[in-house]
């Protein structure tokens, strides 16, 4: 039983046992205070969140959509979202409008999400885990923690762009590309392939961020097509002559400001700053590496439906919403200028198109869920 | 000079219980943390601590945490002295503005420097960054140490023939020595577990290394391994502050007020003074705000904030008063223990009480999530759990704010009430707790700056749906939506204002605080007592 269900009675026991209130000691004026904050606080979270939940146990997962209760309305399930919130929110309210169900957003990081979820196992509050990039999803999955998604759901999108196993399905795209600062080098200038970013002629001007989880995919791809000799060479170039950066957030700043005067990262890092900044003060742009590189990676954002949901019929439409026309739509019109990857819809930002990205031929199960790149970083003395 | 003698009484049952049970919650997180290493992934723990790179980030660790506690103690002590015992020209303004940068959480000082300058990097911006916002944590206690002490004995040195640099060498800094020891040591149990402001500056410690095990390896095993070594580390900084510390009380006894001090004259040295503060407010306060400043006039995202913006801030301010209510009561028994009843085990009970403040966030929020899931299910990611993270996380705040005025109270007033036949109970209502507000103060308003600015655990334990001022800014942030987050980071900011003037003001001098309690008896020799 979630907490969310629980009766309102159940609760001042809990205050009590969590305050560990001395009751030997007379309580303060502060303390008063703050007796009386906490049930205030208490009650406006429980005013929002104690909706009636349904009593009907959900059916098994892996229903056809179809089957699953007709009017939604009443229904509640919780999302855990590592994606960018703006958007997670316009497809979690335009999720509720068309189904009636309603939906417990909560962000946070990605990483966080997956961890929270591992410490949590089968008691987790979660129905849905909606992650921007499949090593969280993995990890998860590793730990049979994931239940099948819907085939329907898995027909929207390219067979390529979901879990081998059929256990999350992709939602968007982004592909890995360059951002460069345009007072310091220009586009013809940059080369075809990731791998020359390690050459002395970039020495302190190739930065990039290694704890990100964006970089792994592009070190498991250089050595999945060149070997993992390859890439261990590369990446002790890389900490020889690179800078690296604690997130690409800052990194994508230090190439517009020309602290740095390029970095990997994915695309729309870059857009997200291009908006937020201006055309005035946007001295940056993007460099895609030629076809097959392993800097030309796309890599996908996924959802899942817990194995653990009580809620799975629910859980299994918001996973069939964030595919179908509706959710593609939002994703391909909002901020998060990602790419939408089901139902033909394409990206209403002005991005490269989709059909022109030439990514190396790459399956999710070839980028695996990062481990062996996790363990060539702490090799090279990046983590 | 007597020392003062040590309560041989033994303290109650119900108090022992309470120090205990505050002592249980607190070392969950390490309970945890040990679960975690031994629960297999050995071999992979042993690879990781072989590496050459933890060499690299034990000497990383060690020298940040030695170079900012040391410019810590420095600089809080020395701008402690300008503000409560010179001359200092707006005196009160300068106060605020230099406890102020607690108030800036790390995330967003650490973005707006490095979004300021690129040359604030690796070790030097770590401690540029860590340096001001954490001195305030040593100016706070020397401050109240300054305005309790008794400047008499100042003069009786100097009728002795000591010089004034001696003056301050031999009588100031000793009786100083408790408040500085108890700041340096939260100052360096928080950067052992600091995370966010060094992943920004790019200086790889212990923390930074076990999130990244956590967020890039989902080991668990690995990171709870490491964490150990934190753990070692920090027993290791609370054993040697607990034998610099000794069993040193410092209370006034005999008769008498102490009398207010003379102010020293600042005379040639004013202009030099007044730019080297203006100095410090401008790198600890300046460059945060007029970051925010800019985004918010400049920032593409710039829109009126959302009406939630409100149910946001009065979220935080309930959460952080709840918080502060709750370390405040928790911490009390646990500084009485140790204080008025020191004995190997009371002592124990208190160090425990240090060690969560050397983990990182995200640890000691992963614990509570493990023993909540598994003993007490209906409260998980309930705002109580949450409350009970920010009491782990932030009780050393508390403590060392009580105890640092609870060993000036003389423990002899507490005897004499009960010698004139006043139960334990009343003697701590009526003669304890109100000598002791200055700290219970000064705690709850420290616990609640924290509170205000925390980010790592709400993001974990908060009922899913609730909204803080730091959740939102994060959220705008990782967006890049820098305008859209910079009214959240101003309203934090905004927010601790109060409690920040507070902490300024509430810290009676030892005129009207102790006069009324001074004990009776004229054998003793006036002025402050120091024994070790």
């Amino acid at each position: 039983m979630s907490w969310t269900n629980l009766p309102r009675a159940a609760w001042p026991t809990h205050h009590k046992s969590a305050r560990t209130d001395p009751p030997g000691i007379p309580r303060l004026a502060g303390a008063a205070v703050s007796v009386r904050t906490l049930a205030v606080v208490s009650a406006v979270v429980l005013a929002s969140c104690s909706a009636p939940s349904p009593n009907s146990a959900a059916p098994a997962s892996g229903s056809p959509v179809s089957t699953a209760t007709p009017n939604g309305a009443g229904e509640k399930i919780t999302v855990y979202s590592g994606q960018h919130e703006q958007t997670a929110k316009l497809l979690v309210d335009a999720f509720t409008k068309a189904t009636g169900i309603t939906v417990n957003l909560r962000s946070a990081d990605e990483a966080s999400l997956a961890n929270q979820i591992l410490q949590e196992g089968a008691a987790s509050p979660a129905d849905v885990f909606y992650s921007e990039n499949p090593p969280a999803l993995e990890a998860v999955r590793e730990n049979h923690l994931l239940a099948q998604v819907d085939p329907t759901t898995l027909a929207a999108v390219p067979a390529a762009d979901s879990s081998p196993q059929g256990q999350w399905v992709g939602v968007s795209a982004r592909a890995a590309a360059l951002a460069f600062n345009t007072n310091q080098t220009t586009d013809a200038a940059l080369p075809a392939s990731v791998l020359d970013m390690a050459s002395p002629g970039w020495v302190d001007k190739f930065g990039y961020a290694p704890t990100e989880t964006d970089f792994q995919p592009v070190v498991t791809a250089i050595a999945r097509l060149k070997g993992a000799d390859t890439a261990t060479r590369w990446l002790a170039e890389v900490k020889a002559h690179g800078k690296p950066y604690p997130d690409n957030e800052t990194l994508v700043a230090a190439v517009n400001t020309g602290e740095v005067a390029t970095g990997i990262l994915d695309h729309y890092y870059w857009y997200r700053l291009a908006r937020e900044v201006g055309p005035a003060h946007t001295t940056s742009a993007l460099h895609y590496f030629g076809p097959g590189d392993a800097g030309s990676l796309v890599d996908v954002s996924g959802a899942a439906v817990l194995a653990s949901s009580k809620h799975a019929s629910a859980a299994q439409k918001f996973l069939a919403f964030l595919v179908n026309k509706d959710g593609q739509n939002i994703i391909a019109t909002s901020d998060s200028f990602e790419y939408p990857l089901g139902s033909g819809v394409v990206t209403a930002q002005p991005l490269r198109p989709f059909n022109q990205l030439r990514p190396p031929a790459l399956t999710v199960e070839d980028l695996g869920d990062g481990k062996a790149s996790l363990a060539m970083l702490q090799q090279a003395g990046m983590l | 000079m007597t020392p003062i003698p040590r309560r041989r009484t033994r303290p109650r049952p119900a108090l022992i219980l309470l120090g205990a049970l505050t002592a249980a919650l607190v070392a969950l997180p390490l309970v945890f943390v040990m679960a975690e290493a031994t629960s297999g992934g050995l071999g992979r723990a042993g690879f990781l601590l072989a590496r050459p790179k933890v060499v690299e980030l034990l000497g990383n660790t060690a020298r940040l945490v030695i170079a900012v506690t040391v410019l810590s103690v420095f600089l809080g002590t020395v701008t402690a002295w300008l503000t409560e015992c010179t001359d200092l020209p707006g005196a009160p303004l300068w106060r605020v503005l230099l406890v102020l940068p607690v108030a800036i959480p790390e995330f967003v000082s650490g973005y707006a420097w490095v979004s300021f300058t690129s040359t604030v990097r690796g070790f030097g911006g770590a401690v540029l960054i860590s340096t001001m916002s954490l001195y305030p944590l040593v100016y706070l206690p020397v401050v109240a140490m300054l305005r309790r002490r008794d400047p008499t004995q100042d003069d009786v040195a100097r009728s002795l023939g000591l010089t004034d640099a001696q003056v301050i060498r031999r009588v100031v800094i000793p009786t100083l020595r408790p408040a500085m020891l108890a700041g340096a040591l939260i100052v360096s149990l928080h950067l052992l577990g600091e995370y966010g402001a060094f992943s920004i500056v790019r200086y790889p410690t212990f923390a930074t290394e076990i999130v990244t095990e956590y967020d890039i390896g989902f080991d668990p095993a690995a990171a709870g391994m490491l964490s150990m070594v934190l753990v070692v580390l920090c027993s290791t900084i609370l054993a040697a502050e607990s034998r610099a510390a000794g069993a040193t009380t410092y209370a006034r006894i005999g008769a008498g007020a102490a009398r207010p001090s003379a102010p020293a004259r600042l005379g040639r040295a004013l202009p030099l003074t007044l730019a080297s503060l203006t100095g410090l407010a401008a790198l600890a306060l300046g460059v945060p705000v007029a970051t925010l400043g800019y985004w918010l006039l400049n920032g593409g995202s710039t829109t009126l904030p959302p009406a939630s913006i409100w149910s946001a801030t009065s979220t935080t301010l309930l959460l952080s008063l709840a918080a502060a209510g709750a370390s405040t009561l928790c911490a009390l028994p646990v500084a009485l223990l140790a204080v008025r009843y020191r004995t190997r085990l009371t002592l124990l009970l208190e160090r425990g009480a240090y060690t969560a403040r050397a983990l990182p966030g995200a640890v000691v929020a992963l614990a509570l999530v493990f023993f909540a899931l598994r003993y007490a299910p209906p409260l998980y990611q309930s705002i109580p759990l949450l409350i009970t993270s920010y009491v782990v996380l932030f009780l050393p705040l508390a403590l060392t704010a009580i105890r640092a005025v609870l060993v000036q109270i003389p423990a002899r007033l507490a005897e004499i009430g009960e010698g004139l036949g006043v139960g334990r109970g009343q003697v701590l209502i009526r003669i304890t707790l109100p000598l002791l507000a200055p700290g219970l103060g000064a705690g709850a308003a420290l616990v609640f700056l924290a509170t205000a600015t925390e980010l790592t655990s709400t993001l974990l334990l908060r009922p899913t749906g609730l909204e803080t001022l730091a959740t939102q800014f994060w959220v705008y942030l990782t967006g890049l939506a820098y305008g859209a987050a910079a009214p959240y980071a101003a309203l934090m900011i905004a927010v601790s204002a109060g409690p920040t003037y507070f902490l300024t003001r509430w810290q009676p001098s030892t005129a009207t605080a102790a006069a009324p309690f001074t004990t009776p008896e004229r054998a003793a020799p006036a002025g402050l007592v120091g024994a070790s």
